[in-house]
């Protein structure tokens, strides 16, 4: 009977200990001691981050064989291979919290793991293209820039990493947006009809209204997450209004308006039937994206395997040579 | 009247000193001829080394977000990401030899498939990626043999693209080499798979070392491509890395052949309405 009040003992002068250092701002790194709690919320977050990643391809993908330039062609290859990048290197973030990647991937694949509602929208223009660079990398930068405060270290430094290109993706998206909206009437209706559609499923990205998010009170005051879901919002609909006017686009929102006072720019209340809808796998292309996920993987299998036959070939024959 | 113009343009941009009879291409080019018509020689020249890149690139971009695993969508992304590179400086380069005011974008999108002059072998469907991958070393081998020649050639132009994409093909030689013999030595289906693949793509190979009279022509710019050589030094980098993939080299079929003159497969068509109908839909658009 001692024991078990020992080690509660133990433990909360631990957490104690933890959540004094996460208070003088210092990063918790691999090797040190974590509640399973934090170490939990920062593998389901991570995870579900390089997931989105992965699952992002497709929708961009789908546009890379009719880019419209080759210099269009190029810079989206570019962008879908590094979002593979992102993907990989935040799975490696993961191992460090003692999680295997083919775990999270068998995960995503039976439909267990979420990742960004945003990516079971479908492409259907080449203007998609460009506002998806701009409104979904520019709302994941968003929330990444505070995240490369977060109080996990190798989550922090991925993120500064990940920042610095996502970036130059809402930059190359907002600069096709802007080609379009100086194009031909037809380029800019085409822009039009993009920035309506995905509008909505933008600010949704951003998660749940306070009021309505499950996880924020843990996640704040570890400082893993260290601004509310409405703050970043806000923040992104601030900072992406001016630009919708700077190259002559008009927001699917009559509510839109500047707050004078608050100098924020208020906007309308957001579908969250719609957003639970896709949350819980009833979104336009949840099916698809589970489906050419789990197709490439199936499709992939005696790669893989012939893959790691031959290794085990070579690893034989080199300790036969030794 | 037009390939007269052509001749000329082509005869001001050379560097080498050549006749115009030199460039001239009959009896292809005559009216009542068997066909087929070419462009100025230096022209088609130059849009087949893009054309084979291009289509290619094309075809490994499909695989993107599709791969068998991820570090392979980052690898097959880059091999795109090279050779479509390396068709846009191509391209650049025989639009500004057409003198015609097309650019690189204009070649590409707006040529139909018959204006095509890439190998079979590069716009075959991309299969599984056995298939894919092998198809990619077949390629990677010729394109190594084929940029190792021109980066030395007599045109400074196109031995600078050539030298420029050498170094990233003998990367791209290395990486489905190596994919070829993990499959070949993998696993009995890795090494079935890959045999059939093998046999089906054999066939595309030959059209690669086909020497006509474009090559005859460019020899007159300083253009002087060994077909023998280049077949011999082909195979050397092929038998190797066959052997070490436990593979066994075909018999040699009849080689298809065609894509040169702008007689493809039926595939060419609908890789095209794919990779145009942006770019047609809106014409004179920029993007």
């Amino acid at each position: 009977m001692e024991q078990p009040i020992t080690a509660q003992a133990d433990e909360s002068a631990l957490v104690a200990a933890f959540e004094a250092r996460i208070a003088a701002g210092e990063s918790i790194e691999p090797k040190d001691w974590m509640p399973e709690r934090y170490r939990k919320q920062l593998v389901r977050m991570m995870s579900q981050h390089a997931h989105s990643e992965v699952v992002g391809m497709l929708p961009e993908g789908n546009w890379i064989t009719r880019a419209p330039s080759l210099r269009r062609k190029m810079s989206l290859i570019a962008k879908v291979q590094d979002e593979a990048g992102h993907g990989l290197y935040i799975y490696c973030g993961t191992e460090t919290l003692g999680v295997d990647r083919h775990e999270l991937l068998e995960q995503l694949l039976d439909g267990r793991a979420k990742y960004s509602s945003i990516f079971n929208y479908p492409t259907l223009s080449w203007a998609d293209m460009g506002v998806i660079g701009w409104l979904v990398d520019g709302a994941a930068i968003v929330n990444q820039t505070i995240l490369a405060k977060t109080s996990y270290g190798p989550y922090a430094r991925a993120m500064v990493r990940i920042c610095k290109e996502e970036n130059f993706h809402k930059r190359q998206g907002y600069e096709i947006c802007a080609t379009l909206a100086n194009g031909t009437p037809a380029q800019r209706a085409m822009l039009q009809e993009a920035v309506d559609r995905i509008w909505w499923p933008a600010l949704m990205m951003f998660g749940p209204s306070d009021t309505d998010s499950p996880n924020s009170a843990e996640l704040l005051k570890w400082r893993v997450k260290r601004k509310t879901n409405d703050e970043l919002r806000q923040r992104f609909v601030n900072l992406t209004v001016p630009q919708a006017i700077a190259i002559g686009l008009t927001l699917p929102d009559p509510d839109l308006r500047f707050d004078e006072s608050t100098g924020n720019w208020e906007f309308g209340e957001i579908d969250w039937t719609e957003f639970f809808q896709v949350i819980k796998g009833e979104g336009p292309c949840n099916r698809e994206r589970l489906a050419a996920r789990n197709q490439a993987h199936a499709d992939g299998a005696w790669v893989r395997e012939a893959a790691a036959a031959h290794a085990a070939k070579q690893q034989r024959s080199s300790t036969q040579a030794a | 009247m037009a390939d007269h113009t052509e001749v000329e343009e082509v005869h001001e941009d050379s560097a080498a000193d050549v006749t115009s009879a030199a460039l001239e291409v009959a009896p292809y080019n005559v009216a009542g001829s068997r066909g087929p018509r070419f462009g100025a020689p230096l022209v088609e020249y130059v849009l087949r080394l893009g054309d084979d890149r291009l289509v290619l690139g094309h075809r490994l971009s499909e695989w993107c977000g599709h791969g068998p695993i991820l570090e392979e969508d980052i690898a097959v992304a880059n091999l795109a990401l090279d050779l479509v590179g390396q068709a846009t400086m191509f391209l650049g380069l025989a639009g500004e030899l057409e003198g015609a005011g097309r650019d690189a974008d204009a070649l590409a999108f707006f040529r139909d498939g018959t204006a095509y002059r890439n190998a079979l072998l590069v716009e075959l469907p991309r299969g599984d990626f056995g298939f894919t991958m092998m198809r990619q070393f077949l390629f990677d081998a010729f394109s190594v043999v084929q940029l190792d020649a021109l980066a030395s050639c007599g045109h400074a132009q196109l031995a600078a693209i050539a030298a420029k994409s050498l170094k990233e093909a003998k990367y791209h030689v290395r990486h489905s080499g190596e994919w070829v013999v993990r499959l070949g030595d993998g696993t009995e289906e890795s090494h079935a798979r890959i045999s059939r693949s093998l046999a089906e793509l054999w066939r595309y190979t030959g059209e690669l070392f086909e020497r006509d009279v474009i090559d005859d022509a460019v020899e007159a710019h300083g253009i002087v491509f060994d077909h023998e050589a280049a077949r011999a030094r082909w195979e050397a980098i092929v038998h190797d890395v066959l052997q070490r993939a436990t593979l066994e080299v075909p018999a040699p079929p009849i080689m298809a052949s065609g894509g040169r003159r702008g007689r493809h497969t039926e595939h060419i068509g609908h890789l095209l309405s794919t990779m145009q109908s942006v770019a047609r839909a809106h014409p004179g658009a920029t993007w």
